[in-house]
């Protein structure tokens, strides 16, 4: 573990000098900026941001990732001579990674919320839960794209392969599900929505603090769906074991073909 | 002693090492040499592992390396083209290998003052040329006094002062008993410096010997002729 620590903090250090790292963080620092000084309330603009952490966290981090795991791969050489197990340095690069981009997120987010927002009890709760929500989507996401990186000699190959999982998951899942809902009007297809809703990230990251919020109206069909099946609480929790599972099984394939691969 | 016993890989169709069956003695600079895609690079990729072979076996003094991570502390590597963390200096880089090894460095301060890095130790790897960098790779392999010392072109890019004095620090490591292995193109400092060369053709090992043991079978007056002709001939000067 001490390793692992080594490695990912030399991550962090090296990527702290990366102009990506810090204009990730001014983006959404001016984000937030500007919809906290629209003088939404703490709550509502918390809703507004969700849209924006959805979509930019995941693509980011799957950009961000590829990038950085090509420009490591003849550090990587360096790193697997020493004497160090393949997983430790899978696992301390991952982390490193997953550490500047999720730490650049809650930076950036965290300090226009503490000048406006941060005095209603309520809105530190919410946004606590779409500072989570962020960071549960950028270790799925870098998980996701090690495991495209570490099986794609090409890097041009693996970065149109993680614009097509961000552009599946954000937009054409959500479409497909609308397909269903269409194709069988006469037909309730909770259970079977459940377990669809379960299978994208975005969809959970979403549901996760539409739950906290209760805002039915926000939550789409299987946000709905998963309130009335498992009340808010137990929502959450399925949600947060859910992205728990998408951070998980990426890296378990991603590291399995990192023990195995060629340098 | 690194022993190698029928180590053999493929990438794809493609056989790279096809039974390879030699052994690398401490005291002893050995150089591997062949034409371009003839194994060198993957051969000494398998000893540090960064190559998995199909079948085969490498034991380092009778032990097999084979899922045993810690054999690496005991190995210095120089990779052929060195890359690093672009916005770190080579002094941190040091700092961190000598973190995750858990060891200080012993020989950095001979091998800076040896490579005249000092002004280059503190900017970021990014500004330095190729030649630095590759000074930089030979002190990260050699800072922590490995036994083993396994190198892939270890002189492309350095001023013929940096070559000298890398080749006379070489030399004092053979005699303090270090395992000298290094994948080489320049005939003129394998024929100046190796003490045997294994000359791989066809992934096969067709030379195992001395210089002048080349020199005396091929009648050439150089290694570089002399390897040539063993290219051409393929199998006549078959040794192994």
């Amino acid at each position: 573990m001490g390793q692992v620590l080594s490695i990912a903090r030399f991550s962090v250090r090296e990527l702290m000098r990366s102009r990506w790292i810090g204009a990730y963080a001014l983006f959404f620092a001016a984000s937030g900026w500007l919809v906290f000084a629209l003088g939404e309330e703490p709550t509502q603009a918390v809703v507004s941001v969700l849209e924006l952490v959805l979509f930019v966290a995941p693509l980011v981090s799957l950009v961000v990732a590829v990038l950085y795991f090509y420009s490591l791969r003849d550090f990587a050489e360096l790193l697997l001579t020493q004497p160090i197990a393949r997983r430790t340095a899978f696992a301390g690069q991952y982390l490193g990674l997953s550490l500047a981009l999720a730490g650049s997120f809650v930076a950036g987010l965290g300090v226009p919320f503490l000048w406006y927002g941060s005095s209603a009890a309520a809105a530190r709760g919410i946004f606590a839960m779409l500072l989570l929500a962020g960071v549960l989507l950028t270790l799925a996401f870098v998980a996701l794209a090690f495991a495209v990186s570490v099986r794609t000699e090409n890097r041009l190959k693996a970065l149109g392969a993680v614009l097509l999982v961000w552009l599946f998951f954000a937009v054409i899942y959500d479409g497909l599900l609308m397909m269903l809902i269409v194709a069988f009007p006469q037909t309730r297809l909770d259970r079977e929505l459940l377990g669809l809703a379960l299978l994208d990230p975005l969809d959970m990251a979403r549901i996760l603090i539409l739950l906290r919020l209760d805002v039915a109206a926000l939550m789409g069909y299987t946000g709905v769906v998963f309130q009335e099946f498992f009340g808010s609480m137990e929502g959450i929790a399925v949600a947060l074991g859910a992205l728990g599972a998408w951070i998980a099984a990426p890296l378990w394939l991603g590291l399995r073909a990192y023990e195995r691969r060629d340098f | 002693m690194v022993e190698i016993r029928d180590l053999r890989k493929h990438f794809g169709a493609l056989t790279v090492l096809d039974g390879i069956t030699i052994g690398f003695r401490p005291g002893e600079i050995t150089a591997v040499v062949g034409a371009n895609g003839a194994g060198k690079s993957t051969l000494l990729k398998c000893i540090v592992r960064l190559v998995r072979p199909d079948a085969g076996e490498i034991r380092i003094d009778g032990v097999a390396i084979d899922g045993d991570r810690r054999y690496r502390a005991r190995v210095g590597y120089v990779p052929q083209i060195p890359r690093f963390p672009e916005a770190l200096a080579a002094a941190e880089l040091l700092d961190f290998l000598a973190e995750i090894r858990a060891v200080a460095p012993r020989n950095s301060h001979r091998l800076i003052e040896l490579f005249a890095l000092e002004p280059f130790m503190h900017l970021p790897l990014r500004h330095l040329s190729g030649g630095t960098r590759q000074k930089i790779s030979m002190l990260i392999a050699a800072a922590f006094d490995p036994e083993i010392l396994v190198m892939d072109e270890p002189t492309v890019g350095l001023d013929p002062l940096t070559a000298r004095g890398q080749k006379q620090w070489l030399v004092t490591q053979k005699s303090n008993g270090r395992t000298i292995i290094m994948a080489s193109h320049v005939m003129a400092e394998v024929e100046e410096f190796a003490d045997r060369v294994i000359f791989l053709l066809d992934s096969h090992v067709y030379f195992d010997g001395a210089p002048v043991e080349a020199l005396a079978g091929s009648g050439e007056r150089t290694l570089e002729n002399a390897i040539a002709k063993m290219m051409e001939c393929g199998s006549v000067w078959a040794k192994s």
